[in-house]
């Protein structure tokens, strides 16, 4: 067993076990953290295929973001653990049903899969050989001109979810007082104070 | 493919010694360590206070409004890293596709600093 294949088994049960784990564990903090595990061993798994690329960015995007993301989701929701358990016993049935039609739907699916004709003929076409080129240029190389439909309506994508995130988020709290700097400094001393004189013995 | 994977063996390498080192910590604490636990060793230290409150509370929803945006602006980079890379390659049609792109994310930028979603109160 060479190294490479020694590391293929090491990633893949890191990732498998880690996966498993994010289902069953019972605090929901523990099941980003296995999750964020996953990803490594997953990351491991994409540079072993040669996906270098990819392997960077399931790391740098997905355990670098979106796991601290689900992080701050899971501390969001209120996490009391003898209310969960007693939600549990209660959502158990519906959850069952659910879980049964969701793996028979995925039955019915892997039942009558079919590869289709030049169906693998036209995976390998559009990757050329490791050796050939390097993983990121290549992925350049055609994302930009070939895919630019894909590509620039990612970039839309990626706009809707920055004004969805920020309209359905935003709250501007009032009766906050907020540093303008511009107004701070032009502020002029006549019109900001008085003096008044004050009698002796009168007051104001 | 072969010579891709030996640039990656002193990883694997460092990555088994991590492992490796952190197996050793935990289990010789486990073995060699004097356990003699009693409740006010055990106890959350905070500054010498008493425990205010539960660590499990509820964070503001500004935390998770910074994140996201964090997260959009990741994505913006991850996609310059392939153009940047083929550059050379892509030609101007590569080029003004990528100016595109950034424009419409600068215009989610500019929409995100004029509605003060950068502000912090």
């Amino acid at each position: 067993m060479s190294v490479a294949d020694f590391a293929f088994y090491v990633f893949a049960i890191t990732t498998v076990a880690s996966g498993l784990f994010t289902v069953v564990s019972k605090n929901p903090v523990h099941s980003v953290l296995w999750l964020i595990a996953a990803f490594l061993g997953a990351t491991g798994l994409f540079v072993l295929l040669g996906a270098e690329f990819l392997a960077m960015i399931l790391m740098i995007i997905y355990v670098g973001a979106v796991a601290i993301l689900f992080l701050f989701v899971v501390m969001m929701l209120d996490v009391d653990f003898a209310e969960l358990k007693a939600e549990m016993a209660k959502s158990i049935p519906v959850a069952l049903l659910i879980g049964t039609v969701l793996l028979m739907q995925l039955g019915a699916v892997l039942g009558v899969w079919q590869f289709a004709d030049g169906a693998e003929a036209a995976r390998a076409a559009i990757t050329p050989a490791v050796e050939e080129i390097h993983n990121t240029a290549a992925l350049g190389q055609i994302l930009y001109t070939d895919y630019i439909l894909l590509f620039q309506m990612a970039g839309l994508i990626l706009l809707v979810a920055m004004i969805g995130a920020i309209v359905l988020t935003m709250r501007h709290r009032t009766n906050v007082k907020r540093q303008n700097v511009i107004a701070q400094m032009h502020r002029d001393p006549a019109a900001a104070m008085e003096l008044k004189d004050v009698k002796p013995g009168q007051g104001l | 493919m072969e010579d891709l994977l030996r640039e990656y063996l002193p990883i694997i390498i460092f990555l088994g010694l991590a492992v490796v080192l952190g197996l050793v910590f935990i289990i010789a604490a486990v073995i060699l360590a004097v356990r003699n636990p009693d409740p006010e060793k055990l106890s959350a230290y905070e500054c010498g206070f008493n425990a205010f409150d539960d660590a499990r509370m509820k964070f503001d929803v500004r935390f998770y409004l910074v994140s996201i945006l964090f997260i959009i602006f990741d994505l913006e980079i991850a996609f310059l890293f392939p153009w940047a890379v083929a550059f050379k390659d892509v030609g101007m049609v590569g080029f003004w596709s990528m100016m595109v792109f950034l424009a419409v994310l600068t215009i989610g930028f500019a929409y995100e600093w004029k509605k003060g979603a950068l502000e912090w109160e």
